[in-house]
Formats: structure tokens, sequence, C-alpha cells
């Protein structure tokens, strides 16, 4: 493949600039967050073309973002992060939220510490492995018929914690509290009903985990304080996403959202850019259908957390709540949300569109639970399976990126690469003599998501938290790892 | 002639198809997916099923077969591996497909293919033959 030799002038230490003479049509310049390294690196491929094409979008407004854990996608760059306004015409795009709406993680507490853990580790993993159901064609604990599946598309966690799958106050600790609001089951296909029917409660396969952690460092004593957390202390740590369903709904918005482009008289570079005006027909309709596919995976995760929750009791011998397993937060980061921004002055309501971004709230924002109100919001950024992952808060300074930083350490190599670079070793093997004990169900899972397959997640932390755009509170390293 | 071949892309799969006339490269890219989704080696047929599908051009047709086989593997279950396309237009693809039940297969499947998509989709006309680069979220 071609190098990409577009303009990327250096605007600070972490802010890389495309300007919008770069290419016709761009409405506004492309913004990098990045060092020298990881913009050299994307010179080898199309993610910095991909944020230029982003930059035409209609009702675009200040600017094109990615984040450093930016990567090749496709349509949107993984890593971006485009706001419309929405009263001056601005679009909503089906391709930039992506196939897996939703896709998000969530971050467990716990009162284990490391030592208690050590013996029980194998146990554990062993355990979680059985019982929750992963990878590719899994089938899941919740089986409902389609009325009660049109609930759950408008209730979310809600309607899994009162099916008995989790507490009440898991809600709190939700973005959205599980279920964003106006969802419309009416403007989701049978076929999405049909390829999610069977898959509530599954883990999902690919770079969808569940992973056992340690604190390892502690960089904000007062907000891991409020957060319930210590140095030495157990996490888990999962991620996963609206399954076939939420792959069904993109699918179906994406093909028909090319016929709007005329209707609308929309150019944009690519088909799977497609979009339509956020107040269109067509716009309301994915939009709910959206809704619906985001409320369904935070019933999953909830799913999901409360199976593990299960597990981790039986293995550890106690009751239900002995092991203080509380929810700290569960964030999207896949995902369209309509905010209230003031811009120049004026507010707008915007069409936030995050591919593999964070949103990431600070400090006595409204629509943050009243324990975290001086914290700012808990940003969950999982990295490679060998390596850290983080627990961050969100800044008021992160308003300049649409209150929005990064989702994870961002692939570096692609799997056909991976898995020419595993072939011969034994990734597991590799990690025991870390320490890290990991299962999974896919052949080639592991070599495709070999920590060499990522960049390394704490330098990706270092350049939002050097941009400011969120503060590191602790950081995490894998004891145990379910993959799908 | 090669029937595919995969190239690197960062996040997902991508898979350059080759095919002599078109209806070849449609039956090649259903082909490549399902060489990707599962272990097609030895695989035997049990279950035909007929398609009819519409789109406006070559490119879309193309992905709204793919994403209908897709749809077919995982709300029925079918591991397709046999494709004969037997008639295409500018809008318009009927074609046959065999595969086989997923449930006593389960030990086949690889990798979760979330759909084809339409980024930088376009079918290249060569001298004697037809190609297509096509991008699969995994």
């Amino acid at each position: 493949m071609p190098d990409w030799n577009g303009p990327l002038e250096r605007v600070d230490d972490y802010r890389w600039r495309i300007p919008k003479s770069y290419m016709t049509g761009m409405r506004v310049d492309g913004i990098i967050y990045a060092d020298e390294k990881i913009i050299e690196d994307m010179r080898h491929d199309k993610a910095a073309q991909q944020v230029a094409d982003v930059a035409t979008l209609p009702g675009i407004l200040k600017h094109s973002l990615a984040m450093p854990d930016i990567h090749w996608g496709y349509g949107f760059p993984i890593g971006g992060v485009a706001a419309t306004d929405i009263e001056a015409g601005g679009v909503i795009s089906p391709g930039g939220v992506g196939f897996d709406i939703n896709c998000g993680v969530r971050l467990v507490r716990t009162n284990l510490k490391e030592a208690e853990l050590k013996p029980k580790l194998k146990d554990l993993v062993y355990a979680l492995y059985n019982d929750i159901p992963a990878g590719v064609g899994s089938k899941g604990d919740i089986k409902v018929t389609e009325k009660e599946e049109r609930k759950l598309l408008v209730e979310g966690s809600k309607w899994v914690v009162e099916h008995g799958y989790g507490k009440e106050e898991d809600l709190e600790y939700t973005e959205e509290h599980g279920a964003i609001k106006g969802a419309l089951p009416d403007k989701v296909s049978e076929r999405a009903y049909e390829r999610g029917k069977n898959q509530s409660g599954t883990l999902g396969s690919g770079n969808h985990f569940l992973e056992v952690q340690v604190i390892d460092e502690v960089y904000d004593d007062e907000a891991a304080g409020v957060f319930g957390l210590e140095a030495g202390g157990v996490t888990l740590m999962l991620h996963s996403g609206s399954r076939g369903l939420g792959y069904q709904v993109c699918d179906e918005y994406s093909k028909s959202f090319i016929r709007c482009l005329a209707k609308y008289g929309i150019d944009v570079p690519d088909r799977q850019l497609a979009c339509a005006p956020v107040n269109s027909y067509e716009g309301k309709a994915y939009l709910g259908a959206m809704k619906c596919a985001a409320n369904y995976a935070w019933a999953n995760r909830q799913c999901l957390m409360h199976l593990a929750r299960g597990v981790f009791e039986k293995v550890f011998s106690v009751s239900p709540g002995d092991l203080g397993m509380d929810l700290i937060y569960d964030v999207a980061h896949n995902i369209a949300k309509i905010e209230r921004y003031d811009i120049d002055g004026k507010e707008k309501l915007l069409c936030v569109h995050r591919k593999g971004a964070t949103r990431a709230f600070g400090p006595g924002h409204p629509e943050l639970p009243v324990k975290y109100k001086n914290t700012g919001q808990p940003v969950i950024i999982p990295g490679d399976m060998g390596r850290n992952s983080y627990l961050l808060t969100g800044t008021e300074k992160a308003q300049e990126s649409f209150y929005s930083t990064c989702h994870g350490a961002g692939r570096r190599l692609s799997r056909t690469a991976a898995i020419k670079a595993c072939r011969g070793r034994s990734i597991a093997g590799e990690l025991q003599k870390k320490g890290i004990l990991v299962m999974s169900s896919g052949r080639e899972t592991l070599s495709e998501e070999a920590p060499e397959a990522y960049k390394n997640v704490n330098e990706v932390v270092d350049i939002v938290a050097g941009a400011g755009l969120s503060k590191k509170v602790c950081r995490m390293r894998p004891l145990g790892v379910i993959k799908g | 002639m090669k029937r595919y071949e995969q190239f690197s892309h960062t996040a997902d799969i991508g898979v350059k198809v080759f095919g002599g006339t078109l209806k070849e490269l449609f039956e090649n890219a259903a082909f490549a997916m399902f060489d990707i989704l599962a272990d097609l080696e030895g695989l035997k047929g049990e279950i035909t099923q007929d398609f009819e599908l519409t789109a406006p051009n070559h490119e879309e047709l193309l992905i709204a077969w793919l994403d209908e086989l897709l749809y077919n593997f995982y709300a029925k279950n079918i591991i397709f591996y046999k494709f004969e396309v037997t008639e295409l237009s500018e809008d318009i693809l009927r074609a046959r497909a065999s595969g086989r039940s997923v449930s006593d297969n389960r030990n086949r499947l690889k990798t979760e293919i979330k759909a084809a998509t339409y980024y930088n989709l376009k079918i290249i006309k060569k001298d004697d033959y037809y190609e297509v680069d096509i991008i699969f979220d995994v």
C-alpha cells in the first residue's frame, strides 16, 4: 500500500492538523491527538485520509477529530469523533457509529487482594470460561419472546435487572442508566430481532473479553478512594457490544442511507460514510433503532457482569455481596449521542459520533451520578492482554473534543500480520510466564490479539492525559483473560 | 486463477477477490467470506437455498449478496461453501448456495464477521478477469 503523504501539521506536543485546504469538500480541519511515533505509523495506512473524509460531513462543527488510538477503519477511522449541528442540517451516519453499536466496557471493583486471588486464579479463569458464553456462534442465557425483546430494547439494563440479573444500584453507574431514551423498536427489522434473540448474555469474539486484573499503580488517591479502589486490589473488566442485533441494524441502515445521499444532495467521498440529516425521517428512524441496539448492549453487559459475579461467588464460596463487586462504571465507545454544547457563546444541540472513542464528562456534569460529581466521569481504557488497562476521569478541558477521549490501545498490526508474527509461538505460554492466564474459544484469537498487535496503551494514555482530555486515576495489570 | 487473497487491513479483514466473469467474482466473494468464517475443507452439502436480490448497481448488489448469506449463517445456522450465480444483470442477482448446518460443525467456526462494508468498494474490469477489494468488519 502506498504511504499517505497528505499534510500533518504540528500544532503542539499532542495535536496535529490536517488543514481543510488539503481536500475539496472538507468543511473543517482535521485534528489528531498523537505523538511523533503515532504520526509516523499513520503514514503507512489510510487512517489520516479517513479523518479528512469525515470532515466533509454536512453540519460538522469545529474539527474532525481523532484520538491517539486511531487506526484504519472503514469510512470513519477507529478513534474518530465528529459532532454535527442538528439545527444547521447536521447529519447522522450509521457508519460513524459502526456495526457494533454501543460496543463498550465496564469495570467492577472487588474486596479481593491479589494475594487472596492468586491461589484460586486457575479455578476462577476456568469457571469464567465455562460459565460465560463466548466465541462465534455462541448462545446466551436469556431467551425471550419477541414481545419481551421489544421491552428489553426500550428498557435496556433495567429489564435484565428486573429479571434477576444484578441489582438496582448497577443502573446508577451505567451511562444513560443502561437505557437511552427514545428507542424505537418498530424501527428495528425482524431480521435484527432474529439475529439478536439468542445472543443476549454472550461475550462475542475477536477483541471482546473479560479480564481479571490487579491495580498496580494509583495516580489519583482521592478519585481512587471515591471509586473504592487501591493498589493491589482486584478488578473485573468486560468488553462487549450489541452482538448480531447491532450489526444487522447498522447493516440495513448503511444500505438504505446510500439513497439519502442523492435525496438530500449530500456529497461524501465513500459510500460507507452515507448519512442523512438528524432531523430527517431517515435520521430519526436510524437514531431510534440505534438506541434499541445500544440498550441491548447495556443489557448484555449487565447480564455478563451478573454471570461473572456468580462465578466469583462460587469460586470463593462466599454469599452474594460479600466480595463487594460494585460496578464502577459502564461506558460506550461506539455510539452517536445528542448532547448540548456551548459553541461560541450559543447553546447548540449536537449529534456527537464516537467511533472508537469514549465519552469523558468533566466534574460537575449534570449527567454524572451524584457520587462522581467531583471526580468527573470514570473513563475505562482497556489495553492489550499482556500489558495494562487504565481508569481515567473526564476533564472540563475535554470540551474541546466534545468530551471525548481514547477508547483503548488501538491496533498496530493487521490480524493477518499478527498471525504471521505469532506463527510457531505459544502466546498463552508467553503470557503465562508473565503471570497471566489466558483462555480463548477462537482458534486464532490469541495470535490476532497478541500484545504486539496493539500500540502501547501507556503511550496512548500519556497523550490524552498530556493533552488534558482525561486524568489518570489508576493502572491495572491483567491476571486472567477470557477471549471470545 | 486464485479465487481470492487476503490483504492487510489494520482493524478488519480485507480480501482481493478474482473472477473470470462477474458471476464468478460474486461466487468467489461468497466463498472468501465463508472461508474466513469457517474451515470449509471436506464439508459436504445437505442444504441448498435459492436467493434473489435486487440493488441499484453491481457493487451494492455484491454487498447485498454477502450480507444475505451472512444473515442466513447467523439466523439459520448454515455454513455455505458452494455458490452458483445463475443470473446476474445490473440490478438483479439469482443464485443457489449449498451448505451444512452449524450444529454438528461448531468446531469448524473460525472468525466472526459482523458485516461486509462498502468502504473503497470498486469492481474493476481487467483484460480478461474482474477483481474487487472487500473489507469485512470482524
